[in-house]
């Protein structure tokens, strides 16, 4: 029987067979951050045990950085506490380590890939759950806990459960208004944040085949979103030009034999999936999240739900606390709804491509009165790049705050936070109670949509935009 | 990690689902170096609502926790278990966990408990009913009882993860037993896989 693409990239690194025990995989690149390693270096020490492979470990500094440079260093205490005991740890250890205001530095999900660290038929973890993104390559990526951070650490290896394997295809042709962070969250509105619990998902289909690196990360990186282990999508002519003369992409005959070995990368025609779900991507439209968890979401064309059209009594009650907790009232066009605070930034949502196209529809226009607008790029190259291609004085001429890069405002870790009853437009992964700071409410979007909606005040798309 | 077989305690009725680790333990949290204090941490935000239910004096001697379903999705924090266990848990019980929270739970010796939804709803109502319900959970024989309402239900748990359960036992120790495996797996990758220089 055939074997599926994460089945295939499972079986290259079993370093031990358990019997009756976990597999022992190997993993061959390790990313750190400052938030979920402290403990976990602190364990090695404990134990006097050594990083087994410091060379296929690298750090960045994102979560607590402030992206206005204007307040480096980091005044919160505890912050830079936690940035500093990053750097003294990578520094004991032997890791490379990009802190802020350094040109490889950035978001951990935007570096590995931008780099060519992230590579097809690769193990990649860290102890974030949206390393996910890096399957967009055709890498088994996934995240893990603090604990985990520490085996990696010390044997380069994880012991692991085969997960399940789930296939989602979407099929037809993506309307030129959508984006693919509008197919992740009809997808998740479609399988739940349960939907993916104990799977690797593979996206396939004509839609993904279609879409750029950049717009391939962006879905995997929500895999997380539905419950997944890790997203998926096999490797094909795309990731092998973007690859191409990267930093550390394989060169000369190095890339030769790459090649060859990333070119059985996909699931056998009679590989068989526990779970398959097919989407029709030609009907799909623009997508907004109205609740507290990425499954509730609506069109923008829609209105927002009342608790009653929910079949399930838990979804009746989560829809209820949502509405209150997000202050909208059943049957509110989605797109009356107007907000303060309008985020372009995160590991789903800010690399170049996304920035082009925010700048595509800020250009000679005005962000309207009263709404915060910050663009943050994922990392100082995105920065860069940016800045190379004059994006920044389209965000400046048209009102929006140009950002030096981190996680930012994705999670409330940093000075860039809502306040309480603060309505947003995101275009980050997560819409949790609190997540961008206390009492503040998020809508997930596109960057599209959120770049609409800056300049119109209330949601819109580009096409709204007279 | 404690070796961990029988928990007999109350339950604390948790009637939510998709419970994320964000509001576990919220992110102002996680910047702490340490890997002890989070007991304040748990639920800080819903627990600002005096009728949260942690708050709720009937319950103050619950140690395993009753929760709807999708219990820990999100976020990879360890420090979510951490501050469940240290708050006084031994135990979550739902009908779904999320996996990086199921994972990170069985490192720390919390037992999590996956019920078939009806049994997990009956014993969610009989907490709110009678807050001095006897639940035992069982990790050897992957049992939860309440004699008082009659239930008894299996649950599931991988062999692997139930023995380091019932001996905490630690991974890397176990790991490191299979050194010469890695070494042996190491000398045949590929010499173009990406090093950090
Ligand atoms: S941008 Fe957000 S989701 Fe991504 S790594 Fe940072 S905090 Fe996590």
């Amino acid at each position: 029987m055939g074997e599926t693409l994460s089945e295939k990239i499972w079986n290259r690194h079993v370093v031990h067979l358990g019997d009756g025990e976990p597999d022992l995989l190997y993993i061959d690149l390790h990313l750190i951050h400052e938030v979920t390693s402290p403990q976990a270096f602190a364990g090695l020490r404990m134990n006097r045990r050594s990083v087994r492979r410091p060379d296929l470990t690298v750090a960045t500094e994102d979560h607590n950085v402030p992206t206005d440079s204007a307040v480096w260093p980091i005044a919160d205490p505890i912050s830079r506490q936690q940035v500093e005991t990053l750097r003294a740890n990578c520094a004991e250890f032997g890791i490379t380590l990009h802190p802020m205001g350094t040109s490889q530095q950035g978001i951990v999900h935007v570096i590995g890939p931008e780099t060519g660290l992230t590579q097809p038929a690769m193990t990649i973890v860290c102890g974030d759950s949206h390393t996910s993104t890096h399957g967009a390559f055709g890498a088994l990526a996934f995240g893990i806990g603090t604990s985990e951070v520490e085996h990696v650490l010390a044997t380069q290896t994880l012991p692991q459960q085969r997960p399940n394997n789930m296939a989602i295809t979407v099929n037809g042709e993506l309307p030129a208004s959508c984006t693919a962070k509008d197919v992740i969250l009809a997808i998740i509105g479609r399988i739940g944040t349960g939907g993916g619990i104990g799977s690797v998902i593979e996206y396939r289909g004509p839609v993904i085949r279609a879409l750029s690196m950049e717009g391939r990360m962006t879905v995997c990186n929500m895999s997380i979103e539905a419950g997944a282990k890790a997203g998926l999508i096999a490797p094909d002519s795309t990731t092998f030009e973007y690859l191409r003369n990267r930093t550390y992409a394989p060169k000369g005959s190095d890339w030769d034999e790459a090649l060859e070995s990333w070119s059985e990368l996909y699931s056998d025609p009679d590989a068989t999936f526990d779970k398959e779900v097919v989407i029709d991507g030609s009907s799909l439209v623009p997508h907004i999240s109205w609740g507290t968890n990425p499954s509730q979401v609506a069109p923008i064309d829609g209105t927002v739900p009342h608790p009653d059209s929910f079949e399930e009594a838990s979804g009746r009650e989560a829809a209820a606390r949502a509405l209150a907790y997000m202050g909208l009232e059943p049957g509110t066009p989605v797109r009356d709804i107007s907000v303060d605070t309008v985020f372009i930034g995160s590991c789903t949502n800010s690399r170049i491509e996304d920035l082009r196209a925010v700048a595509a529809v800020a250009h000679r226009r005005r962000v309207r009165e009263g709404v915060r607008t910050l663009v943050v790029p994922g990392s100082a190259a995105v920065k860069a790049q940016a800045e190379a291609e004059g994006l920044h004085k389209v965000f400046k001429d048209a009102g929006f705050d140009w950002r030096e890069p981190g996680c930012s405002m994705c999670l409330a870790m940093n000075p860039d936070k809502l306040g309480p009853k603060e309505r947003c437009a995101s275009t980050s992964n997560r819409n949790f109670e609190g997540r961008q700071g206390k009492g503040g409410r998020t809508h997930l979007v596109s960057p599209t949509v959120a770049a609409a909606t800056a300049i119109a005040g209330r949601f819109a798309t580009p096409e709204d935009l007279s | 990690m404690k070796p961990v077989r029988i928990i007999s305690a109350r339950g604390l009725p948790l009637d939510r689902s998709d419970v994320d680790t964000d509001q576990i333990i919220p992110s102002d949290w996680l910047k702490r170096v340490e890997r002890t204090g989070f007991e304040q941490g748990l639920f800080s935000e819903w627990r600002e609502d005096p009728s949260f239910v942690l708050n709720d004096p009937r319950f103050s001697d619950a140690r395993i926790l009753v929760a709807g379903p999708n219990f820990g999705t999100g976020s990879s924090r360890e420090h979510a278990v951490w501050a469940i266990q240290q708050y006084g848990f031994s135990a979550v019980i739902s009908p779904r966990f999320g996996d990086i929270f199921r994972n990170n739970a069985t490192k720390n010796g919390l037992v999590p408990v996956q019920l078939e939804e009806t049994a997990a709803r009956k014993l969610l109502h009989a907490i709110v009913e009678d807050p001095s319900l006897e639940i035992t959970v069982d990790v050897e024989q992957c049992v939860v009882t309440a004699a008082a309402i009659g239930l008894q239900a299996n649950f599931s748990l991988d062999g692997a993860v139930q023995k380091r359960l019932l001996e905490g036992l630690d991974d890397i120790g176990l790991t490191l037993a299979h050194s010469e495996a890695i070494n042996r797996y190491e000398a045949n990758r590929p010499a173009w896989l990406p090093v950090l220089s």
